[in-house]
């Protein structure tokens, strides 16, 4: 949902449109105005504007949201094994507390910044934009944003990301996707991860999650992996290098449009 | 609960539109509210009161109008109501439909005062 192409612009609210008469003011100095703004306005702007810089700087931006302890961070630190000399990643991690997850990235040699929240249970446009004043993107190809793990609050906040993929574990359930469906109807992509457990966890089905996230009208793709033993990996990888050609192609063929800028960040 | 930091960012557009009208006070909010969209309107009817507090939209009426899910199907084109979890066609149970009502989180109506 956005502010920009209409499509706040309902069957239901069309005509106040239409009528040409947004504003009334009565008699009495009331004024009565239709508005039809997303409610996250305010950080749907800031987004679009993250997003210009993002694409000035020519970097895929990947938002990666779970549960705690999926393997958001697994995953990144054998991703970024498997890229180093091809692809120069960078990664943002949002957590409540700590570094922990930041230097687990820098100590595979990943530029990573780390957002601590406090007790924000998500990251917003506006922490994202903060935290490119001190991180530079230049020569960066994809920059992972690793959201709070929090299968609810993230997925309502557009943070200027091109893309995002949900993580689905193997140690939860395989019904997640119907119990949360507001994060999974917003994945590109839903990795189930830690698929070397399936060996030992008999109450799990890849084809039951995969059925519940279909059933939410998804046809976007569904991959097993495990960070561990690395078994998946090379159809992520196929994934995610189609996915950077794919950006690289649309910003071709659309040239970044005029970012406003009265400010220059890191 | 991210219901407040919603709230936060609707106070900015509260204020940004009054300052807009010249209005002095904020007296009600309509917001629509689809069951996809994430957002708990009792939650959010909690959040209000405290995000609102000193600002120019505290004291207004919250009116949350919450809008049906319903999905087009893309096998049989026919338009159906389904359950948040099961965005299935009502009419052939296909899975291939497109939401065309369930996910709004707007902000539609503000009625204020001005001197």
């Amino acid at each position: 949902m956005c502010d920009t192409c209409g499509c706040n612009v309902s069957p239901a609210n069309q005509h106040l449109l239409e009528e040409g008469g947004k504003l009334a003011k009565d008699s009495q100095g009331n004024t009565s105005v239709e508005v039809l703004h997303s409610l996250l306005h305010e950080n749907d702007h800031q987004a679009a504007h993250n997003r210009a810089h993002f694409d000035a700087q020519q970097a895929l931006v990947i938002n990666l949201m779970s549960s705690p302890g999926s393997g958001k961070t697994a995953l990144l630190e054998k991703t970024a094994e498997q890229l180093q000399g091809r692809f120069n990643i960078a990664v943002i991690e949002g957590d409540l507390e700590t570094e922990n997850d930041a230097q687990r990235l820098r100590n595979k040699g990943v530029r990573a910044h780390q957002i601590s929240t406090g007790s924000a249970c998500h990251l917003d446009a506006h922490m994202v934009h903060d935290a490119l004043h001190e991180f530079s993107l230049e020569g960066v190809d994809i920059l992972f944003i690793e959201n709070v793990g929090n299968l609810v609050c993230p997925a309502s906040f557009d943070l200027g990301h091109h893309l995002n993929i949900t993580l689905l574990s193997t140690t939860e359930g395989d019904d997640k996707p119907a119990k949360y469906p507001v994060i999974f109807r917003a994945a590109d992509l839903m990795i189930i991860s830690k698929t070397d457990l399936l060996a030992v966890l008999d109450d799990f089905s890849s084809e039951r999650a995969t059925k519940h996230f279909r059933q939410l009208a998804k046809a976007e793709p569904v991959l097993s992996l495990s960070a561990k033993n690395g078994e998946g990996m090379n159809a992520w990888l196929d994934w995610l290098m189609q996915a950077l050609t794919q950006h690289r192609d649309k910003l071709k063929q659309a040239p970044v449009s005029h970012h406003h800028h009265t400010h220059s960040h890191a | 609960m991210h219901e407040l930091a919603i709230c936060q960012d609707v106070i900015l557009q509260l204020e940004r539109l009054a300052s807009e009208h010249q209005a002095t006070k904020i007296t009600e909010v309509l917001l629509e509210i689809g069951p996809l969209s994430g957002v708990e309107p009792p939650l959010l009817q909690a959040a209000y009161s405290i995000a609102s507090a000193d600002s120019i939209a505290a004291g207004a009426i919250l009116k949350i109008e919450t809008s049906p899910v319903r999905v087009y199907c893309q096998q049989c084109g026919k338009a159906s109501v389904a359950k948040v979890n099961q965005l299935l066609c009502g009419h052939c149970g296909d899975w291939h439909t497109e939401l065309i009502s369930g996910d709004q989180m707007t902000l539609k109506h503000v009625e204020m005062e001005s001197d």
